[in-house]
Order: C-alpha cells, then sequence, then structure tokens
C-alpha cells in the first residue's frame, strides 16, 4: 500500500511463551505487517502457525514480548491498563467459535450492549434503540434481544459476535478465523455480511483464516504465515497468479478448483505436518518439506525480499 | 381442564406430556423438593400446629408413649415430642441454612480471587488447607468451651471447616472460566474488572457452587446435631433435634420415642437436602452429574 499513514502497522512482533524445562516457544517471532483504512489484509496458515496469536497480541489479549503495534500513530504494547481500555474501542474481534464466544448466561440484547454499558456511553433507553440497530445490521430480528445464546444457530451466533464487535464503531476489527466453525453455507453469508458492512462502515479487517479459497473474497492483501513469521505478502491477485513461496504454491495447489482447466497443473502437494515450533528446524523454518530445499536452507534463515511493489517473499530460491 | 378445552387438544396434550417427562425424568429433586417443602412448613408454621408449648412441662404425663392427646408421645419431664420436634426443626433449618450461606458467600469471595489473581491464590489455598487441617467436632468444642454457647457460635463453628471446601471448588471452577473465549471477548470489549467477575464468571460459577450450599446444608444440620449430643451445642433448654435426642437417650430403652421421631426427621431432612442437591445438579448441568 503506498498509502501514506497507515491504520496498523506492526513491527517485529513476537509472542514467546518460555516453557518448563527451558524450553521457549516461539508461537510468533518477528512479524512485519500493516493495514491502510478500509482495507483488508487476509491471513492464512496451518494451524499452529501462530496467526491466531498475531491476531491476539495485536489486540493485547495476549501480550506481545516484543514488537511495536501502532494503531492510528498510537503505540498500543506499552499502554497503561485504562489507556489500553480506551484503545480497545478502536480495534475489535470477532471470535472463532460462536458457541464459545458469547456468556451463556447473558442475553443477546445484553451481550451486545456490554459495550455501551463499559464504556458508560448513551442512557439505557437509547442503548436499547441503538441494539435493535445493531441486530438489525447483522440481519438478526430486535424481537430476538430476549433469546440467550443457545436458542440461536451458529451463523445467527457469529452475527452476534459481529454485531458486539461493532457496538463500539472501532476502525479496525480483527476476524479471528470468523467463519471456520460455521456450515459452508452459512460461511458465505457471514462474509458477505463482513464485506457489506466493511463498505457502509469503512471499517479495516484483519481476516485470519487457514483456508485461501475463504480468504481470497474478501482481503485486498494477504500474509501467509509459517512458524511464526510471514513468508509470503502480496496483494491478492498477485499472490493467486505469481506466488513465490513454495510453501504459498503448495497451499494454493491444494484449494480445491471448480476450473477443469487447472487440474491438469502439475500439483505440488503439501507433504507432512509442520516441524513442532518447539524444535524449529535451523535455517529456513520450511526447509524439512520444501521440494525446491538446497543446502544454504538448511543454514541461512532467508530474508523477506521485494519482488514487486507491495509484494515481499522470504525465499533463498527468489533472486 | 377448562383452559385445556380452550386450546387446541394438541397443544394440551403436550403440556401435560412435557411436565410428565419433567417429572420422571428428574425424581430425585421432585422428592426432595415436596420433602424439604413438608419439613419447612411444618417448622416455620411450628407454634400454629403444635398443640402444647415444646418447654412447658407435665411432670403428671412424663413418658408417655405416642397417642390421641400426645402424637409422639412425651419425654422425662412430659414434654410433648411432637412440638419440640417441630420447634426443633426451625433451629436445625435456621442453622443449616445460614451456614450453608455464610460459608458459601465466604468460600466464593475467597475462591474468586484465588482463581482470578495469581498472586493471592498461593497465600489464600494454604490458609484455606491449615483450616482444613482442623477437624470440625474438636473445632466446634473448643468454641463452645472458650465462648457463651449459643446459635451464633454454633454457625460460626460449622462454617469454619466447610469454608475451604467452597473455596477450592469455588477456584477451579474460576480457573476454568477465565480462560473461557467469552471472557476474553469481553475484555476486549473493555469491561472492567468488578463486572467481568459479577456478570461473566461469578453466574458460570453459580452451578457447582448451588450444589455445594445443598451438601453443607445438610452436613451442617447433621454437625448440629452431633454438638447438641455431645451437650456442646445450643443450650439444652433451647430444643434442637440434637438436644432432644441427647436428653432421650438416657430413656431409649423405656422411651423410644423420645429419640425416634426427631431422630427420623433429621434423617429425612439430610436426605431431602441431599436428593434436592442432587437433583438442581443433574437438571442444570447433566455433565457434572457423571464427573462427580
Amino acid at each position: 500500500m503506498l498509502e501514506a499513514a497507515p491504520l496498523l502497522t506492526v513491527e517485529g512482533l513476537a509472542k514467546h511463551y518460555q516453557l518448563d524445562g527451558g524450553h521457549t516457544l516461539k508461537a510468533v517471532d518477528g512479524v512485519d505487517l500493516h493495514i491502510g483504512r478500509g482495507e483488508t489484509l487476509g491471513l492464512v496458515g496451518e494451524s499452529g502457525c501462530g496467526k491466531s496469536t498475531v491476531g491476539k497480541t495485536i489486540l493485547r489479549l495476549v501480550e506481545p514480548s516484543r514488537g511495536s503495534v501502532q494503531l492510528d500513530g498510537v503505540e498500543i504494547t506499552g499502554l497503561s491498563y485504562a489507556a489500553l481500555r480506551q484503545q480497545r474501542r478502536n480495534m475489535q474481534v470477532i471470535f472463532q467459535d460462536p458457541y464459545a464466544s458469547l456468556n451463556p448466561k447473558m442475553k443477546a440484547g445484553a451481550i451486545v450492549a456490554e459495550p455501551f454499558i463499559n464504556y458508560g456511553l448513551f442512557a439505557p433507553r437509547e442503548r436499547t434503540e441503538r441494539v435493535a440497530d445493531l441486530f438489525a445490521r447483522v440481519g438478526l430480528r430486535p424481537d430476538q434481544m430476549d433469546r440467550y445464546p443457545h436458542e440461536f444457530s451458529g451463523g445467527q451466533r457469529q452475527r452476534l459476535g459481529i454485531a458486539r464487535a461493532l457496538a463500539l464503531e472501532p476502525k479496525l476489527v480483527i476476524g479471528d478465523e470468523p467463519v471456520s466453525a460455521l456450515d459452508v453455507s452459512v460461511q458465505a453469508q457471514v462474509i458477505n455480511l463482513m464485506v457489506r458492512l466493511q463498505e457502509e462502515l469503512g471499517l479495516s479487517y484483519l481476516f485470519i483464516a487457514h483456508d485461501l479459497a475463504v480468504v481470497r473474497h474478501i482481503s485486498d492483501r494477504i500474509a501467509v504465515m509459517y512458524l511464526g513469521r510471514i513468508v509470503e505478502m502480496a496483494g491478492t491477485e498477485a499472490l493467486f497468479e505469481t506466488p513465490s513461496h513454495p510453501y504459498t504454491r503448495m497451499l494454493l495447489a491444494s484449494v480445491p478448483s471448480a476450473d477443469a482447466r487447472r487440474g491438469d497443473r502439475r500439483r505440488t502437494v503439501l507433504r507432512g505436518e509442520p516441524p513442532s515450533p518447539l524444535a524449529p528446524p535451523p535455517g529456513c523454518p520450511f526447509h524439512t518439506r520444501c521440494p525446491d530445499a538446497m543446502e544454504r536452507c538448511r543454514i541461512e534463515l532467508p530474508k523477506p525480499r521485494q519482488m514487486a511493489p507491495g509484494h515481499m517473499a522470504a525465499c533463498h530460491l527468489i533472486p | 381442564m377448562t383452559g385445556a378445552i380452550a386450546t387446541p387438544t394438541t397443544l394440551a396434550f403436550k403440556r401435560k406430556r412435557r411436565s410428565f417427562r419433567f417429572l420422571s425424568r428428574h425424581l430425585t429433586i421432585v422428592i426432595g423438593a415436596t420433602l424439604m417443602t413438608i419439613l419447612v412448613l411444618l417448622s416455620v408454621c411450628a407454634p400454629l400446629i403444635t398443640p402444647y408449648d415444646p418447654v412447658a412441662l407435665d411432670l403428671i404425663h412424663r413418658l408417655r408413649p405416642p397417642s390421641a392427646s400426645h402424637w409422639f408421645g412425651t419425654d422425662n419431664y412430659g414434654r410433648d415430642i411432637f412440638s419440640r420436634t417441630l420447634y426443633g426443626g426451625r433451629v436445625s433449618l435456621f442453622v443449616g441454612i445460614s451456614a450453608a450461606l455464610l460459608s458459601a458467600l465466604i468460600g466464593s469471595v475467597i475462591g474468586l480471587l484465588a482463581g482470578m489473581f495469581r498472586w493471592a491464590d498461593a497465600p489464600l489455598m494454604r490458609v484455606m488447607d491449615g483450616l482444613m487441617a482442623i477437624p470440625a467436632i474438636l473445632l466446634a468444642v473448643g468454641m463452645m468451651i472458650l465462648t457463651r454457647p449459643g446459635i451464633p457460635i454454633v454457625i460460626i463453628a460449622i462454617t469454619i471447616p466447610e469454608v475451604p471446601r467452597v473455596a477450592r471448588l469455588v477456584r477451579s471452577v474460576v480457573l476454568v472460566i477465565r480462560e473461557q473465549v467469552y471472557v476474553q471477548a469481553a475484555v476486549a470489549i473493555g469491561t472492567k474488572l468488578p463486572r467481568l467477575l459479577l456478570h461473566h464468571i461469578l453466574p458460570n460459577a453459580l452451578t457447582p457452587i448451588i450444589v455445594q450450599v445443598t451438601y453443607v446444608c445438610a452436613s451442617a444440620v447433621l454437625v448440629e446435631a452431633y454438638l447438641g449430643f455431645l451437650g456442646v451445642g445450643i443450650p439444652p433448654e433451647t430444643p434442637s433435634w440434637g438436644n432432644i435426642i441427647s436428653d432421650g437417650r438416657t430413656y431409649v430403652q423405656l422411651a423410644i420415642w423420645i429419640v425416634l421421631f426427631p431422630g427420623a426427621f433429621l434423617g429425612t431432612m439430610v436426605m431431602a437436602i441431599n436428593m434436592l442437591g442432587d437433583g438442581v445438579r443433574d437438571m442444570l448441568d447433566p455433565r457434572l452429574a457423571r464427573r462427580l
């Protein structure tokens, strides 16, 4: 993005967990990214690659070990609790599991109204009106406000989660695999809702998913993560047309396609499991599964290289 | 049934079947609740029901077996056992419920603090371990000797050893709930700590607390009776089930009814409270039922 001041700038973000026995688990290890206003960055990777941790450390639901997170020019890391609480109005999150992310003992209306209560916004009567507006906005009926979460379907619950996230009119919404737990038929509805809300409210999204096909429709740019690092980041078109990192190519090959012509293309199937982040391999973390690994890949960690404006990849194969 | 005629018959049938299903599925809760209601009503309404003053002496009619005038017989002072048993139920209920609520309140606060704050966990739980090591009866006897015995002291003596049990339970439940996604979600929308505790953590910890409270209540009723029997409980002039049984134990061979009726009431009440607790547990959380 050539825009002068991105909404979110993340530099050198890391989350290391000190485990028993002196082991260190590097869930996130030096992530740089930025998101412009009204833009959607898709963040994809296999489970366990640290993509959710990136989202949670940006929100400081998990404390980052080091690195910098700037939202609209304000440094989020190192903020006091009270100052962080004020900043949380600007960044919100939609969780993966709509069954776990709603308090089962609270009514739907109360769940969506809670952000207003927390920041002392609006008089009680106006709160109800606002909640009704939000319900309508995400495609729920205002008369469903008195129901408990268990009376809703998965898709409806995720709509509740979206309404709650939007209540404070945030600038940035982090979707932590917001559709992975939903039925395929419902996934498209929720994604379309998120796209529509982005257009209406000018939101920026960090859309985390393990499925490239899901991310493709919503993202302006896509970042691919592997073992705590971003290995490739590019505009959605560029990433799908000219994937540079062998891991990205493998991920793309595993996306089922309705286009019969693509079936002819030689497939590089993703083999094996990702190595344990407890004992990451030396050099390039992907060399254990890479079909084109060279001697150098086993020794030296590749630095991110600029392929084209806005297209970066971390691989020794790239000249 | 007129209401049922007015509504479509299928609906009425469904409603009937649903209430029947509730009865059959939660039989323990129904039996427990019924017994409890009867016992509570008898105790609360004791002054209206009982034909005699529970402490009035009638030396002419001492050690009389159950009859039409004295339903449960009389004791060695001619006091009416029926009246004494009902009045004793008031004491037992009061002690049991007070001890249960008090230990639930204190134990929940301690468990909540220990579960939520790492710095509070170790000190609080070591104190709880220390309290658990004190034998309940010994503590009660010691307290009775050192203070003027009375109902408040009995309640405190029963509450102290129960607090650690509630605290440990609440702590373990809170440790699970605080990691739930909805708690994280509440933090993300700016929920402050007091509201987080009251609206998110506590309501979801309530089921096991309620169940534990019923067990504490049942055990408190029993301990009160032990203490009365040992002569270190509520002063003997107050009719409590423990005191009545204690008074009657020397006459067991002559007049078994003195200990029989309060004993039966005691057993019934403890059983009813436990059934109620089990039933509530099974109804609110079927998974917990299998775990415990």
